[in-house]
């Protein structure tokens, strides 16, 4: 139930990202999803990636300051008040969010990848409320 | 118009022979009343009988600002603790700072340099002066406060900062001189344009600055904006604090007032005396100072020293704008800064390692500092608020250690270039020589 995710720093350098994307490409690993948090100096690249320990490998022997955080992957319907649903019941249970961010899966579903400090807690209650969850075999294919 | 024209117009032979009596007391003084002193002069088989004239000053050990801080706090005076009015303190490395302090007699040397220095700048008790030097540890505010005092001169006693203040009681009393950092009065410069201040009512004449490194555009920048002449005032607490040496109107160059600091010019590599004109690091021995007299102190501070008597008629040296350290000090907004000082601070928190870089420029003439620093893979976090309260901390820390405020970069492990030799550590942008 638990996704690894690949959070990398990178500079505010141009053609930092494409360095890194191009690592990857060569690797022959997949992006699944991702996201970056900016700031003015700096940036943290979040991404799902198939086979996430090599890719932080890769990218570690390349330089990279890489860690691997555990995110959930929430899967909702991909039509209005989908997330809205999901996310009430997050707070209803009060539960604090860190970050998230989203991507749409084509077939009517959307996935939001969640990182949370009580990643248990989350899972059980959206288990509770019947909400579908990203298994980690599932989501490197993706 | 010179203050004390007996010893500032002195013959040099004349005052060879001054230099050489209190040099010889002094020594006196400190053999027996400095247990430090005693114990170099022994090492080097030297009995206070052995100096006798000026020219036995190159027999004696060199002093270094190591020196003060293994003796710190008090270790290297050479009067009981009773005798001591004053404490000053600059900053320092590892949290540790130098201490100096001052008899009752040594605060009226130190307002008689001062006196003398001021009287160059045209200061007289008709002056009101406003005082915008740091009061408080740093020697810059009560030093001048007490000079000006003495000469008679209204003072305003405003401290740095507060910059509204600073431009309407410019207006109000109607100000005649000025004393503070070369890029504070650029500062108040800039300001002053900005605001709606007739410029009729500023009366501004002298500016005395001095503290930090600047140049001679920046000198015709600052007569520019507050529309004065503006002086150069050179100075350093061990020895005393501002008022070492001081610009008269020639201004060629900064006159140190030998009848009480001895200066040498030194090679900075061997220790040798160079003679006057060569270039090298600048050494004083103080032979009037009760509290902390210093045999002497290697200033790091380069520069070259010139004899021939100045066209204002004074006969004491004159020393020329420092061009730079023989150590990797440096001076950012008046505060004295080594790169070890940012490394320890680094090292004592685990989550970066000790590769760093110094940044230093100067915008709107002021200084800037940026320090980057490569954050450890271990500890980097995938969330901003924890990079950044990592970077709040890092501010915080050198803030209350070097009590400067300096913008945090962090970048990747890996980044800052590693040299196999000495680390460059300091990239300095500012352009002052």
């Amino acid at each position: 139930m638990i996704i690894k995710q690949l959070s990398v720093f990178l500079e505010n350098r141009t053609g930092r990202l494409t360095e890194l994307t191009g690592i990857l490409a060569e690797n022959d690993i997949n992006i699944s999803a991702f996201s970056i948090a900016d700031t003015a100096d700096y940036g943290i690249l979040r991404m799902i990636v198939g086979r996430p320990d090599a890719a932080a490998d890769v990218l570690r022997k390349n330089g990279f300051a890489v860690r691997i955080t555990d995110v959930v992957g929430m899967i909702v319907p991909h039509k209005p008040g989908g997330l809205h649903k999901a996310l009430q019941i997050i707070s209803d249970n009060g539960i604090a969010i860190d970050y998230m961010y989203a991507f749409a899966s084509g077939d009517c579903k959307a996935t939001v990848v969640i990182r949370a400090d009580s990643l248990d807690r989350i899972i059980e209650v959206l288990q509770e409320h019947k909400l579908e969850l990203l298994q980690a075999g599932d989501v490197y294919q993706l | 118009m010179i203050w004390n024209a007996h010893y500032e117009c002195m013959g040099r032979e004349e005052l060879r022979n001054l230099q050489g009596e209190r040099l010889q007391a002094m020594v006196e003084k400190v053999y027996f009343n400095v247990p430090f002193y005693r114990l170099k002069l022994q090492e080097k088989g030297i009995e206070p009988g052995d100096i006798r004239t000026i020219d036995d000053l190159q027999k004696l050990p060199f002093t270094t600002k190591q020196d003060l801080r293994d003796n710190y706090p008090f270790g290297l005076f050479a009067v009981p603790q009773q005798e001591i009015v004053r404490l000053h303190a600059s900053s320092g490395t590892t949290g540790k700072s130098t201490v100096v302090g001052y008899t009752h007699n040594d605060i009226l040397m130190w307002s008689e340099v001062v006196a003398r220095s001021l009287t160059m700048a045209g200061v007289t008790k008709s002056d009101i002066i406003q005082v915008a030097y740091g009061y408080g540890l740093f020697t810059g505010g009560l030093g001048l406060h007490y000079g000006a005092e003495k000469i008679g001169a209204s003072v305003i006693p405003i401290s740095g900062g507060n910059t509204k203040k600073q431009l309407q009681l410019m207006e109000d009393f109607g100000s005649t001189a000025i004393a503070c950092t070369p890029s504070y009065a650029a500062y108040l410069g800039e300001a002053l344009a900005e605001e709606k201040i007739d410029r009729k009512n500023i009366r501004l004449k002298a500016g005395i600055f001095g503290a930090e490194p600047w140049t001679e555009e920046m000198r015709a920048q600052i007569e520019r904006l507050l529309g004065l002449k503006a002086y150069d005032i050179y100075g350093l607490s061990e020895v005393i604090g501002p008022g070492v040496s001081m610009e008269c109107q020639c201004q060629k160059g900064m006159h140190i007032f030998e009848d009480h600091f001895i200066p040498e010019i030194i090679d900075p590599e061997t220790g040798d005396v160079l003679p006057y004109g060569e270039l090298g690091e600048l050494v004083f021995t103080t032979v009037t100072k009760e509290a902390m007299p210093l045999v002497r102190y290697r200033t790091r501070d380069l520069t070259r020293l010139h004899a021939e008597t100045c066209q204002c008629g004074r006969t004491l040296v004159r020393m020329e704008k420092c061009v730079g350290r023989s150590d990797d000090m440096l001076i950012i907004r008046g505060v004295n800064v080594f790169p070890s000082q940012i490394e320890s601070v680094l090292l004592e928190m685990s989550e970066t390692k000790p590769h760093y870089l110094l940044v230093v420029d100067r915008e709107n003439n002021l200084d800037t500092i940026e320090i980057q620093v490569e954050v450890e893979e271990q500890f980097f976090s995938d969330e901003v608020k924890d990079l950044e309260d990592l970077r709040r901390r890092i501010h915080a820390n050198i803030a209350s250690l070097l009590g400067l405020s300096a913008s945090i970069r962090l970048v990747e492990p890996g980044t800052i270039e590693r040299s196999m030799g000495k680390a460059q550590r300091v990239v300095d942008k500012r352009k002052l020589k």
